[in-house]
């Protein structure tokens, strides 16, 4: 890992990655996927499920380094990380977890977060009190109270029902604009990504590559239903053409 | 609670029921006991006796934990050293604890070292076995999650592996202390000359019951205190996290 210029930038090349499997056989999981995004850029990894989107997740948080290639990552900055489960200490309360990951964090901004992703009733709660819903709001909480110049989230919201997938996406949505930084989101749902990214990366099948890039066109809120169908559309190509 | 105090009130009418029907001499009832207990408290020696044997258990018990748990850690979270450590682990947990402290007093001598030292050395190897299962049972996603967020090694330590490690570790003490305990009796009556164990000894060979239970019983009952008072409390506070069954 290496910072390069002043810009803060993220810029992953992986050459190869391989797993061994149980037979002692090499299994190629990435290769030569690469990937950029700048400052304040939001970027969705889209692929078929098992294509190795987890893995490269853990590369760029600096959980596997034996891998080919590089990842450049603002160095001068902290990770927030939004796993695939929640991954709280069920022996502390939701205040507690978020505070002991970012013990720099004021009493005001921790609040101000918990009162953005409705936990305010539950900061003493033990995670096992939370319903699954609630689990992920605090575990999105701890990734933004850390202030992180890198966020990555493993599909936040895998696994909750629509509605409440859409609030939590809006409640993200809110916060990252709210501040300056690099968000990496991996996830299966289409609009899910079209809502939230400037750019979408197409994963390939195993071992997977990027196959197409697709810029979304900013302010989202200016976006008609018609070119969200075409770059929904777009994407659908891209995918079965990968 | 009003359970077990009625259970043991049982026990002992039990007790005397027992003793209006038995030779006096083999098995006295509560009042001689007490009376026994009360003269013996009476010059002291009760209080010296149990106050002696009280800080071997302690000692013992704090030496096999401290050096236990570190053992157990360090086998739990190392494969090479596991398997080195393994057999001399198991050897350990395999030699009777008499064979321990014979070979202590011989060795080192008839000294407080030799005892307290033969009394951890039993004790050991439980720690160390019961310790590795709960680093073996450590949450790697958890491991993961801290390493992300840049968690110190004592943060670590402190909010992610020892809440773990607690349930383990109360298991240990729990059973420690009732293993230690029986131990350091063997080891007082074979070669010190002073503790609960050793005025044991001396009413086996006065064929002293009445004296033998004066000591054995206020000794099981601090052992008791401790338990609920300490012990459970404690098991109590590292899981109170988890959602309480009925």
């Amino acid at each position: 890992m290496s910072r390069v210029g002043d810009r803060v930038r993220l810029e992953a090349r992986v050459a190869s990655k391989s797993f061994r499997s149980a037979s002692g056989q090499s299994v190629p999981v990435l290769t030569d996927l690469s990937f950029a995004l700048e400052e304040g850029e939001t970027g969705a990894l889209i692929g078929p499920s098992g294509c190795g989107k987890s893995t490269l997740m853990r590369i760029l948080a600096g959980l596997d380094r034996n891998f080919d290639g590089s990842v450049c990552v603002p160095t001068h900055g902290r990770v927030g990380m939004v796993f695939q489960e929640p991954r709280l200490l069920p022996w502390r309360s939701v205040e507690d977890n978020v505070r002991l990951a970012a013990p720099e964090a004021s009493e005001a901004e921790v609040a101000a977060l918990f009162a953005a992703l409705g936990l305010s009733e539950h900061q003493t709660h033990f995670p096992g009190e939370l319903s699954i819903g609630l689990a992920r709001r605090a575990a999105l909480a701890r990734a933004f109270a850390v202030r992180p110049t890198l966020l990555l989230l493993d599909e936040p919201f895998v696994s909750l029902d629509r509605p409440l997938a859409r609030q939590l996406q809006r409640d993200l949505a809110r916060l990252v604009e709210s501040r300056s930084m690099i968000v990496v989101l991996v996830t299966h749902d289409l609009d899910e990504a079209i809502a939230l990214a400037d750019r979408i990366f197409i994963l390939s099948a195993r071992p997977a590559h990027v196959v197409g890039e697709i810029a979304v066109k900013t302010p989202r809120a200016a976006m008609s239903d018609e070119e969200h169908k075409a770059v929904a559309a777009r994407i659908e190509a891209l995918r079965e053409a990968g | 609670m009003t359970t077990r105090l009625i259970s043991l009130l049982a026990l002992i009418c039990l007790w005397q029921v027992a003793a209006v029907f038995a030779n006096p001499r083999l098995l006295p009832g509560p009042m001689v006991v007490l009376a026994t207990m009360r003269s013996e408290a009476a010059s002291g020696a009760l209080f010296q006796a149990l106050g002696v044997t009280l800080a071997r258990v302690a000692a013992a018990f704090l030496l096999a934990m401290a050096i236990g748990s570190a053992i157990g850690y360090a086998m739990g979270r190392n494969g090479l050293f596991d398997r080195a450590a393994d057999p001399w682990v198991i050897v350990l947990l395999n030699l009777p604890a008499l064979v321990i402290i014979v070979l202590a007093y011989i060795w080192v001598g008839l000294n407080e070292a030799a005892a307290i030292g033969a009394v951890a050395l039993n004790k050991l190897p439980v720690t160390v076995v019961t310790i590795r299962e709960g680093v073996r049972a450590l949450d790697t996603k958890l491991d993961e999650m801290a390493q992300v967020f840049g968690f110190s090694p004592l943060k670590r330590l402190t909010h992610v592996v020892a809440p773990q490690l607690a349930p383990y570790f109360a298991a240990a003490t729990r059973a420690g202390l009732s293993l230690v305990w029986k131990i350091v009796l063997v080891v007082e009556l074979l070669g010190r000359p002073n503790g609960v164990g050793f005025e044991i000894n001396t009413a086996f060979q006065l064929f002293d019951v009445p004296l033998l239970l004066a000591y054995a019983l206020p000794f099981t009952a601090i052992m008791l205190v401790i338990e609920t008072l300490a012990v459970q409390p404690f098991e109590r506070h590292v899981s109170r996290w988890r959602p309480r069954a009925a």
